[in-house]
């Protein structure tokens, strides 16, 4: 039987460092991760909300009106906790990394590369990896004692976990390493080895982007060249930070087919990675008062009262409990789809823990908005 | 399905009146279907169509949907995927695409619910990135041996990495070369090409490949190529889809999107208003019921048969009771909804584009429904 996933006692344990929270677009993550930063804070925790490109109204529900790259304190929170929140600037991280790591004259041929600019702005895997970038600065900073991130919303389930990697391994890549010094891959027996000659190479390149374009890329390559070990170390701590105890993952997902097999994704993905999953978050399920009435019969009443009416009543009332009929015959078949599709994911992971969080009739604004949304996670209706 | 597309009639969304379409504003989608189920064609002469949307929107749904529904007078249509997910697959429930267009379904007017007759074919293409890009350059250089060699030392992931907009170049590159490909006989190979486009975040970006790679490639093929794709794109025989759901994120994200496109002047088309449940109680009703209306209400849910087999009142009534406040919940929370849906509309109304609105199914979509949505596009005059 599948166990609850307890939040409480995830964000209530001083052991628990960080909480990446995971899952397609679409379902509610941010707002997920926004609503546990706010319940643990006011539970006692000193937090800060990491949010990835989040909906305008939630960043102002949480008072982030401008994007500036730092943990900002959220006015309005109660209890003994603190929250702070921040919205991923990923050229600017990736700016204050070159400035980090680089004398400042050589930083600033970086930061003016057309190349680095491109790259910066533009990588397919920018956002993620700045995400994870951030994420190490934060728990290197110390200066909270929980961090909850709100990952980006990735095409495939595949990308956050590898974007790391696949940039670190773009920069110290063979290509790069062939177009800029040859000769340290080993130079002509590497060449031969590979059966490519380099001028097929560059020329191939210069065809297709032009010149420039790789002319670009070489002096970017030279600048960085100090930088590039640093690359691939940093995205290896970050990845072990992500695998180290302290660290749960939450899938967030709706009990909707496409969003659970995109959860089930995520749930193979991390094991292979022996990634901590700590459970599942199942947002906007459906609920009823009154279980005892099924659909069928709802919708028999329904069909009574609009085809024979009522002896003692008048027509409107006759048609407003016939519209109070088939309001619930709809939640009764929508809950019992939501059971099915639940229930599917549940025989394939049963050892997957599993918090359900009733549906909200509207978005959410505020810090309430937040609050209701963190009951439901820890357990109250 | 026109052969000869007539182009240039159709007004740009700056030009078009509201409801200029003869069609419905939002809200109101069967406003004017003519009694036969079909009325006049909103897209004739586009032969692109991009579908774009929020994520969970069913914006892949949808896209299969309308490349049905365009087949449906006897045509044939191309639906490509670009992000690799094979969700054509997964909605056709066939194997996986490889990089290869196929036939993956037919289409009969009788199966839309539609007059008239013949049988148009839906083909699928699930475009692999580092096969179109040895291939285009298998066509410009003669690569041979050497196409093999910079797969292995990961050419392909620099090219396209150091150069997100080549991969772009290359994915809508091959959408355009197939909405102009000719056959022998000097026909058009396909009627009308549609495609599971990126996310409603990044079209813009995705489309408007000119200036992503202006930057990186200023002369060359690429180059070239992107010129000649941009060209197809801002054209009348392109038009941008957006999916959206009656919620305040993916509404804004359309409206959002809708400006992006139009200041990069791509061709928006319509918008695609997916998952609407009809409202059955409005806020009005629900305090009617919580009011005035109570005792009648609950007297008339006794009578329906709520109280089972006893005739008594008070068994009835201790049966009917228990359920009138959670019922009144949900319809208040329902009225709710409704009520967050009609502001949603009427912010999508104020974009005055050609909307359309398609039936949340309930068991969710399996091939029928999608035959289902495709022929109510084709009513309301998407296809």
């Amino acid at each position: 039987m599948t166990a609850l996933l307890a939040i409480d006692a995830l964000i209530d344990n001083p052991k628990t460092r960080i909480v990446v929270c995971c899952g397609a677009g679409g379902v509610g993550k941010t707002t997920t991760a926004a609503a546990i930063g706010l319940r643990a804070a006011e539970r006692g925790r000193k937090v800060v909300v990491l949010t990835i490109d989040p909906a305008r109204r939630l960043a102002q529900s949480m008072g982030l009106s401008e994007l500036d790259n730092t943990p900002r304190p959220v006015k309005g929170t109660a209890g003994a906790g603190e929250l702070h929140a921040m919205m991923l600037d990923m050229k600017r991280t990736f700016d204050e990394v070159v400035l980090a790591h680089a004398e400042p004259e050589r930083a600033k041929a970086i930061l003016e590369n057309p190349f680095y600019q491109s790259l910066s702005a533009g990588f397919a895997g920018t956002q993620e990896y700045m995400a994870m970038e951030k994420l190490g600065q934060l728990r290197a900073a110390d200066a909270w004692d929980l961090i909850v991130v709100d990952t980006p919303p990735s095409r495939s389930a595949l990308d956050f976990l590898d974007a790391p990697n696949r940039l670190g391994s773009f920069l110290d890549g063979k290509v790069i390493r062939l177009l800029t010094a040859p000769a340290k891959v080993g130079g002509r027996s590497a060449m031969k080895f590979l059966n490519v000659g380099m001028g097929l190479l560059t020329g191939t390149l210069g065809k297709i982007f032009g010149a420039q374009l790789l002319t670009d890329v070489q002096t970017f390559v030279g600048a960085m060249d100090s930088m590039f070990g640093g690359f691939r170390e940093r995205a290896d701590r970050t990845y072990q930070l992500l695998k180290a105890p302290g660290t749960a993952f939450l899938v967030v997902a709706a009990p909707e087919r496409d969003a659970l097999r995109e959860a089930a994704y995520f749930v193979d993905r991390l094991a292979a990675d022996e990634m901590p999953l700590a459970g599942l978050v199942l947002n906007r399920v459906h609920g009823t008062d009154a279980p005892q009435l099924t659909a069928e019969r709802a919708l028999a009443a329904a069909e009574a009262l609009e085809e024979n009416g009522s002896p003692n009543s008048s027509p409107v009332a006759e048609a407003l409990a016939a519209g109070l009929l088939r309001l619930h015959a709809e939640r009764m078949q929508i809950m019992d789809r939501e059971r099915r599709t639940r229930d599917r994911f549940v025989s394939v992971y049963p050892d997957v823990p599993i918090v359900e969080v009733g549906a909200l009739p509207g978005d959410v604004h505020d810090l309430d908005g937040l609050r209701a949304i963190g009951d439901r996670l820890g357990g109250a209706d | 399905m026109a052969r000869t597309p007539g182009q240039a009639d159709r007004p740009t969304p700056e030009e078009a009146p509201a409801g200029g379409f003869g069609a419905h504003g939002p809200g109101s989608p069967d406003g004017e279907n003519a009694p036969d189920g079909g009325r006049g064609r909103d897209w004739e002469g586009v032969r692109l169509h991009v579908v774009s949307g929020k994520g969970g929107t069913g914006k892949t749904t949808l896209a299969a949907a309308l490349a049905i529904a365009l087949a449906a007078e006897g045509g044939r249509t191309l639906l490509i995927e670009v992000e690799g997910r094979q969700g054509i697959a997964e909605m056709f429930g066939i194997a996986a695409l490889p990089y290869q267009e196929r036939k993956i379904a037919a289409v009969t007017p009788a199966q839309l619910g539609l007059p008239g007759k013949g049988s148009g074919e839906i083909f699928g293409l699930a475009i692999d990135t580092e096969l179109a890009l040895l291939e285009y350059l298998d066509m410009f250089y003669k690569l041979g041996r050497a196409g093999k060699a910079l797969q292995k030392v990961g050419f392909v992931d620099f090219a396209t990495t150091i150069a997100p907009g080549v991969r772009d170049v290359l994915l809508t590159g091959k959408a355009c070369e197939a909405a102009r490909r000719k056959g022998p006989d000097g026909r058009r190979a396909y009627d009308a090409i549609v495609m599971d486009a990126p996310p409603t975040g990044r079209i813009t970006r995705f489309l408007n490949v000119n200036s992503e790679v202006a930057g990186l490639a200023r002369i060359g093929p690429i180059h070239g190529q992107a010129q000649a794709v941009m060209r197809v794109l801002r054209s009348p025989e392109t038009a941008v889809h957006l999916v959206t759901l009656l919620e305040e994120m993916p509404v804004q994200e359309t409206v959002d999107g809708v400006a992006d496109l139009q200041e990069a002047q791509l061709p928006v088309g319509g918008v695609l208003v997916n998952m609407v449940r009809p409202p059955v109680l409005d806020a009005a009703a629900v305090a009617a019921v919580d009011g005035d209306h109570r005792e009648e209400v609950a007297r008339a849910l006794g009578e329906a048969g709520l109280g089972g087999r006893s005739r008594a009142a008070a068994t009835v009534r201790a049966a009917v009771e228990p359920l009138l406040d959670p019922l009144l919940e949900q319809a208040r929370e329902h009225a709710e909804r409704v009520e967050l849906e009609r502001e949603q509309r009427s912010a999508l109304q104020h974009l005055r584009l050609p909307t359309y609105e398609l039936p949340l199914l309930g068991e969710g979509v399996d091939l029928g429904g999608l035959y289902r949505l495709a022929g109510e596009l084709k009513r309301q005059g998407a296809a």
